[in-house]
Formats: C-alpha cells, structure tokens, sequence
C-alpha cells in the first residue's frame, strides 16, 4: 500500500481531515506592487520637476548618444533624452487607463447588477448581446472607432472602457446570481423593493469585493491596452513620448540602440506588473476574510 | 487502566486577542465500552474538546495542560510516526458532514477495502469482509453500494459507510461528532439504532458529542455537560438529564421543548443572555451572568468541582437549589377565529417531471398556527415558497387568500397582498443582508410594508435589546439574527407568516426564545402562522393543527393533538416513534431509492403494507375524525395508534 493510500485509508478510518492552513499574508508582494504603482502615478503628476531635459528637445548632434552620466538612458533618432521621456510618458497612460477603467466598471456593475437581478429574459438579451460585442476583435473595433471618432484621449477612454463592459459585466452577473439567491434578497423581493433598491441598496453592498478585484484586474489590463493602441498608432499625435508609440518609433532601432526600446518597454512592464502584485494580494485579503 | 481517561485538560487557541482558553480544566474517565455524552450550546467548547481527544487540533490550537490517556496509552506524549499508528489502529472519528470525510473520487467499497488494509486483512479477503461491513450497517444491496461512489448515495446512506468504516478499523475510541445533525428524524432514529449496534460490537469507548439532550440521553451511559469551557455537570446520564444538579442543565432541559408536551400545558423557558466572551470569561462562576438563583459568592468565585448527589458539579449551591422551579406553567393560546385565511387548492409544483409538491389541498385559519412536518425533499420548503410566490414553475392549483385569488407569481401581486404575507427563513446567517444594520433592515420592512410601530418598538417586541440596533448584522448570534428577521416579518402587522424552519438552526437554549417570540407575537396579533418544522417536539408545542408530508403528498391532515395521538397514518406513526424514543424502526432496511410507485408512496417503507393494492393503487382520503384526514388504504380502525 502506497503512502498516500495509507493516508486516505487512515483519514476515512478517523475522519480526520487536514486542518486548514492558514491563509499567508503577502506584505511583500503588496508593497513592492504598491511602491511601483505609486511610483509612476507620481512621476505622472510632477514628471516636469523630475525630468532632466525636455523631452520634446531635439539634439541633431546626439542621435543614438548611448547611457552615460548626461544621459543616463541615452538618447534616440532626434538626440531626445530617453530618460525624461520615459518620465513624461507615464502621463497619457496613467490618464487613460484609470479613466477608461473607471468606466468599464461603472458600466459594466449596472449592467450586471441588472441582468442577474432581474433574471430571465432580461439576462439572457444583455448576455447575448454582449457576447455578440465579445466575438468582434477588440483591436479592429478600436481601428474603426478612432478612425470615425478621431484620436483624443476621451475616444481611447471610451475604445478601452467599452472593450471591457462585458468581461466586468460578467463577474458581476456571475456574482450577483449568486447573492439573488440567499434569502436576504428574497425577503427584499417579499416586502416589494424596487428593482434599483434591490441592486443597489441590497446587492452592490454585498458584491463589492468582486467589483474591487475587476477593477485592478481591469486596471493592468487597461494599461497594456493603452500602450497598444498607441503602439500601433491609435495612440496620442506622433511624436510624443508616449510608451507605446515610443517601443514603435524606435524598434528598427533594438539592435544598435536598445535603451530606446528598453526603457518604455521595462516602464511598462513595472507599471503592469505593480498593478498585478497589488490586485493579487488585494484578492488574496478579500479572499481570507 | 482501560477507557479513557481526561485529567485536567485546557487547550487555548493563538487569536489576534491573545491566548483564547476553550477547554479549561476538564477531567473525566469513561470505562472502555461506555459511551460518554458531552452536551453544550456552540461555542460550549465541546467540538474542540472532541478534536483535543484525537490530538487533532487547528493549527493556532494549543493544548496547554492536562493528560488524555486511552487503554493505558498517553496520546499527548505520542510522537508524530506514533501518533499516526495510534489513530489508523486505535481511533474513529465520525463527523456531521460523512459526505465530506469519504473520498469523492473513489467508490465507496474501496475506500472500506483501504481500511481493511491497514488491519492486515487478506486482499482477497477484502470483499467479502466489505460486502459484510456493508450489511452490517443495513444498507440494502451491499454489492450495489460497493460499486457506487460517495455522491450517489444519500445524507444517510453515507453516515452508514463511515460507521461500516468504523466498523472495519476495530478501534478502542470512537469520537462521534453531531452524527445524526442534519439527518431526517427517521433516518436519524436507524442510525441511532446501529451507533447501539455499534457500541455492542466493538468493545469501544464512545464519545457522542451533541447539542442534543434527548439523543444523549437515548445511548449515553454518563453525560457531561460544558458551558464555556469548563465541565459544569458530570454524571450518569439517567441522573443527569432527569434530576439535574447545575442551574445550566436544568435550564437547558426547560428549554428543549418535549414531545407531545403543548405550549398550553407547560412553556419553554429561553437561558437569558448569552454565552460568556471565552476571551474574557466572567471572574467568577462563569455560569453566574445567566444564572436565575447567582448570588454574590457565584459572581466573586469560581465553584470548584464537588461530587454532590453521586455527580460531580461545579456550582457553589448545587445541594440547595430547588431547580424544579425553572418550569413555568402554560400559556392560554387565543383560538383561532372562524373562517378561512388562505385556502390551498390541489397545488402543485413540478422540477421538470417531478411534482415536488402534488396535489396539496388545504386552509388555515385566521389566527391559527399550521405546523407542517415531513424529511428533507418532502416538499414542505416548496410549497412554503409556492404561497409566498416564489419557487418553480409549472404549476397548477390554486391560492386564495381571504377568499380572493393569490396570483402564483410574486410579481404579480398587489402590494397590499406583499403587505399581509411575511416569511421566515431558516439559515439565520443569510437572512439579513450583511452589508446592514440592524436600524437599517428593520427601517427598510417599515417603510415598505408601510408600518407604524417605530423600529425601536418592533425591536423591542422581538426582544431585541435596543443596543443591537446599531449593530451589523454580521456581527448578531443566530438567535438575535433571526429575532431581526421575526421582527422584520412582522413590521407591516401581517395576517400570514410562513416560517421555514425558523428554529432549527439554533441551540436548544436560544430557540426557545425565538419560538417564545413567535407564539408571543401570534398571541397579540392574532396572525396566522404556516409552520415548518422537521421537529414533532417544535411543531406540537406550537401547533394548533398538523400536516405530515411525504414525497410532495399531504399524507395526514387534522388537529395536533389527533394527529400525534393517533390513529394516524403509517408515516406519521414512524415519525412520531422515532420522535418518542427515538427507537430503532421495525421496518427492516429501506428500500433502495424507491421509485414514486404508482400507488402510495410510503408503501415500500411502511410496516403495515398490505400487499399489493398499496403498491398499485394511490390510497384514498379518510377522514377519521372531524377535520382529520389520512391518505391511507388501511381501514380507520387498522390506522397504527398512538404509544403515548
């Protein structure tokens, strides 16, 4: 007999189950998280104060000028201090992200809210239509919309927070199916509450942990969206010094000049990944509780 | 020395508040093949107690001192690779949940045969030992269950492979943590029968730890009671549970309601108060905040043991008390008024094919308390929520409600009609949304039922004490929760309040408070109450009339006490035998999975069968006395009578 038969043998025999290990706390991964994120959120705010240069300055005579103590992440095609303009490019996307963040939140909570309160046929006429909105691809959903919108900060807002409306509609959904059934709401029902009453008043309270995790999930996931679209041109005018736009302007580049790549590729990826460590341990709290 | 013996035991757990002591001194020995009951209300320490036996304690849990020894064998001294040999050999656990101790993945006949491995039984052996174990429990067809996996049997079913397990492993202690909990009344009597069985067989030392006196008392051979850690009561369980000696088992007796004992003859009486804070337990008898007859040496001192009365109790006035006086005389009920409040028509209510509640037909009276019984899946739920307007659909039959047409769905109900209708539900702990205040659940049900007591009055009327009402609700015990529900029903002064189980969540000592609620309410308002109890104790405390459901069929109808004195239908008789004394059935084994035969649907199980116009033809509807009927082939004068 094997040890792990011996075990469950001896466990069925006593009914002794393994105790319940104690949830591990990860003050670590939360604080590095938490110093990357408020990190660049700072540096978003006073980035003019932080930077060493202009990053819109042009040195013809320091194209692809390499780290040194002047430039301490180089320079790029146009001799513009990579460092400042790593500095200035958390800006657009730290707007963007949280904005459009924000939206898909609020949209997709109400919507959600509202297609697992009221059941049926309801539900099913907003899951559907929203699966139809899942099955076109985001990117070429976005192409269109800024082609016919224009570029501004307020379409790519919009493009990003639409694209997520029915991933966050669905955990809350998912969620509030489970509270319709307790019998709090029944009672709710019994003493006839409104509808608005019964999914704010009654459920919202009770889903905000779900709500929470979306929001820094959605919160990552926009970033990287944000730095995408201007990746592939979608993003702010040409010439900024934006991440996105900047890994794109400068890739023919990666081999000669990889600091004009690396830079706001790594200051993506940081930002992506502080955001990560705090939803993570965020949900691991919610989750012991 | 044989049995077990506990000498001064205390265990702690590690909390953010410090060392948290949940068993605190408790000494005791039980000869090998007794059984030892340990009662007290949740939270008495009673659990931990049990998991300190097997050495088997959370993480953070902590024995701090004392000696356990079982046959000669100093569990606490033994090393892991010791400790281990020592439970696979010597020690059985069987929990509430069997369903969570078998091993969902693996088919039940081989989770036995593993058992028997480790007692050096011959694999080739191993089978037929397994089919024995199996029969020896009474499961039907053992060579079918065998084969089956943990999910294809029944609550019951799987309690009856953890004790074939125990059963296998010959062990010298059994621990049997709340085993029949959650088990029907008739189930739970049969497994009450071979945990008997059990005892006889093994030569065990059996510990039952349970909140429930009346099972206690029923195998028990001696009986401590724990309140707050300690061991305030210790004795034979005959002496005990009859003529207790401590202020607490006296008043935990008072408030278990009797079977057959009505609220017009004796009333129950709640313990006030709560249990102590076991971080800060009072500084003298911890017994003494709740106590009727503390005076100043109980709150200074803490009583130690003494053997007063050939028992040992921790009480400083254990020879003096005079406990009868704890019984408080009955309460005159209001009758209930003429006419008819709501009227059930042939409902019924299908999950896909399956008519959950068939055919139901039946009225209540204003003012009067309709106790309705059966097990679990009789439909009893179903049609609670089928008069509330919620639950499945098709449906057909119909509800009038003072004589007017009650629409089936809830939304389309009048709110005047919403206004008349409340419930109760059964898990105290979902019922109130825990994101709120008490004020604000209570100030909701006012303003939507368009009440006029003052959320102060409604509380006070639940006997809700007034601090409570900035509290979450989280942060409410199961019986103040549920008082907030009680008193949330009540907000609009309905005529009607279905209450699901409303007590059956609770301790013995905090139900008979809410129950007390409920029949106060009822006294003063004059509301009606359809009452669902899988307790016959509960339901004929507070019952005027009964219904006995089975498989989604009103089986008995008629007044309480006629009901449960009989002559009454088969089921009802099981019922109210497994209620009495809780006595093994005559029935031999249940069938397996029986299907809904064409005829009555007792019949595969009913000791009175009588041949084939049972199994074949759906029994009529007697009537055997005015307003008592009986759906049940037997002539009237056959119908099984009351023992009582």
């Amino acid at each position: 007999m094997t040890a792990v038969q011996e075990r469950r043998a001896v466990a069925v025999a006593t009914g002794v189950a393994a105790p319940p290990t104690a949830r591990r706390r990860r003050p670590i991964a939360l604080s590095v998280g938490a110093v990357l994120v408020g990190g660049w959120v700072l540096i978003a705010a006073f980035w003019p104060y932080l930077a060493p240069y202009d990053p819109q300055r042009q040195h013809p005579t320091l194209r692809f000028a390499a780290p040194s103590g002047a430039h301490w992440l180089g320079t790029d095609q146009f001799g513009r201090d990579t460092f400042s303009r790593m500095l200035a490019g958390a800006r657009p996307v730290l707007e963007i992200a949280p904005l459009a963040t924000g939206l898909a939140l609020i949209a997709g909570t109400l919507i959600g809210l509202l297609a697992g309160t009221c059941g049926r046929w309801v539900d099913e006429l907003i899951m559907r239509v929203l699966d139809a909105v899942l099955v076109f691809p985001a990117i070429i959903a976005s192409i269109l919309f800024v082609a016919m919108l224009g570029r501004s900060v307020t379409v790519l807002v919009l493009v990003i927070g639409l694209a997520f409306v029915p991933i966050v509609t669905r955990s809350v959904r998912a969620a509030t199916l489970v509270e319709r059934q307790q019998p709090y709401v029944e009672a709710a029902l019994l003493r006839g509450e409104p509808l608005w009453s019964l999914m704010l008043r009654e459920i919202l309270p009770n889903i905000s942990r779900t709500v929470l995790v979306e929001a820094t999930s959605r919160l990552g996931d926009a970033i990287f969206a944000a730095a995408t679209l201007s990746f592939i041109g979608l993003g702010q005018q040409p010439g900024s010094p934006d991440w996105g736009a900047s890994v794109s302007d400068n890739r023919a580049y990666l081999q000669n000049a990889p600091w004009t790549v690396l830079s706001p590729a790594l200051a993506i990826a940081s930002l992506v990944i502080g955001v990560a460590l705090v939803a993570d341990s965020l949900r691991a709290r919610l989750d012991a509780r | 020395m044989t049995g077990l013996l506990v000498d001064g035991l205390r265990v702690s757990f590690d909390t953010r508040r410090g060392p948290v002591h949940v068993v605190d001194d408790v000494s005791l020995d039980v000869p090998r093949g007794a059984t030892l009951g340990v009662v007290g209300e949740s939270g008495s320490g009673k659990t931990t107690f049990g998991r300190a036996l097997a050495r088997h304690l959370p993480s953070n849990g902590r024995v701090l001192d004392g000696h356990i020894s079982v046959d000669g064998t100093d569990v606490l001294a033994l090393s892991p690779r010791d400790l281990r040999a020592w439970r696979a050999r010597e020690l059985a656990v069987v929990h509430q949940e069997a369903g969570a101790t078998l091993d969902p993945s693996m088919r039940v006949g081989a989770q036995l045969a593993e058992v028997l491995g480790q007692q050096d039984v011959a694999r080739d052996a191993r089978r037929d030992r397994v089919r024995d174990l199996l029969s020896a429990v009474r499961l039907p067809d053992p060579d079918a269950i065998a084969r089956r996996y943990p999910h294809e049997l029944s609550g019951g079913q799987q309690q009856r492979v953890v004790i074939a397990a125990v059963l296998a492993a010959r062990p010298s202690l059994v621990i049997l943590d709340e085993p029949t909990t959650g088990l029907d009344a008739s189930v739970e009597a049969e497994i009450l029968a071979l945990l008997e069985d059990l005892r006889r067989d093994l030569d065990a030392t059996l510990v039952l730890i349970s909140h429930d006196l009346g099972l206690v008392g029923q195998i028990c051979d001696e009986v401590v009671v724990l309140y707050a850690g300690q061991v305030v009561e210790r004795g034979a369980a005959a002496d005990v549970l009859t003529t207790p000696r401590h202020p607490y088992t006296a008043a935990l007796l008072a408030s278990a309601p009797t079977f057959g004992v009505p609220r017009r003859q004796r009333r129950l009486l709640a313990i006030a108060g709560t249990p102590p804070d076991p971080a800060a337990p009072p500084p003298g008898c911890r017994f003494a905040p709740r106590c009727a007859f503390a005076d100043d040496t109980c709150r200074a001192d803490s009583p130690p043991a003494r053997v007063v009365d050939g028992r040992t109790v921790r009480c400083h006035h254990a020879e003096l008390l005079d406990l009868t006086a704890t019984a408080r005389p009955g309460a005159d009920a209001p009758v209930p008024r003429p006419g008819s409040l709501l009227q059930l028509n042939g409902l019924t209510r299908r999950y896909g094919s399956l008519a959950v509640v068939d055919d139901v037909t039946l009225d209540i009276a204003p003012g009067e308390v309709f106790g309705l019984v059966g097990e679990s899946g009789s439909g009893k739920t179903t049609l609670a929520r089928a008069v509330m307007g919620i639950g499945p659909r098709p449906r057909s039959g119909t509800m009038r409600l003072s004589g007017n047409a009650l629409a089936p769905v809830l939304r389309r109900r009048g709110r005047a009609v919403l206004r008349r209708m409340q419930m109760v539900f059964q898990q105290p702990d979902t019922t109130l949304n825990p994101s709120h205040r008490v004020r604000t659940v209570l100030a909701r049900a006012l303003e939507t039922l368009d009440g006029t007591d003052s959320v102060e009055t409604l509380a006070a009327r639940a006997q809700l004490d007034a601090a409570l009402l900035d509290a979450r609700s989280t942060d409410l015990s199961g019986g103040q929760k549920q008082r907030v529900a009680i008193a949330r029903a009540f907000a609009g002064s309905p005529d009607l309040v279905v209450c699901d189980e409303p007590v059956s969540a609770l301790d013995v000592s905090v139900q008979a408070g809410v129950l007390e609620v409920l029949a106060d309410e009822r006294d003063r308002t004059g509301t009606s109450y359809l009452f669902i109890s899988h307790d016959l104790a509960v339901i004929g405390y507070l019952a005027d009339r009964v219904g006995v459901m089975y498989r989604g069929q009103l089986v008995e109808v008629g007044a309480t006490d006629d009901v449960l004195s009989g002559p009454h239908h088969p089921y009802t008789a099981a019922l109210v035998l497994a209620a009495q004394r809780r006595e093994r059935r005559r029935s031999a084994t249940p069938p397996a999975q029986a299907a809904i035969a064409t005829g009555c649907r007792f019949a595969a199980r009913c000791p009175h069968h009588l041949g084939d116009v049972c199994a074949e033809q759906p029994p009529p509807l007697r009537t055997v006395a005015e307003g008592h009927q009986v759906r049940c082939h037997l002539p009237i004068d056959q119908l099984p009578k009351g023992t009582a």
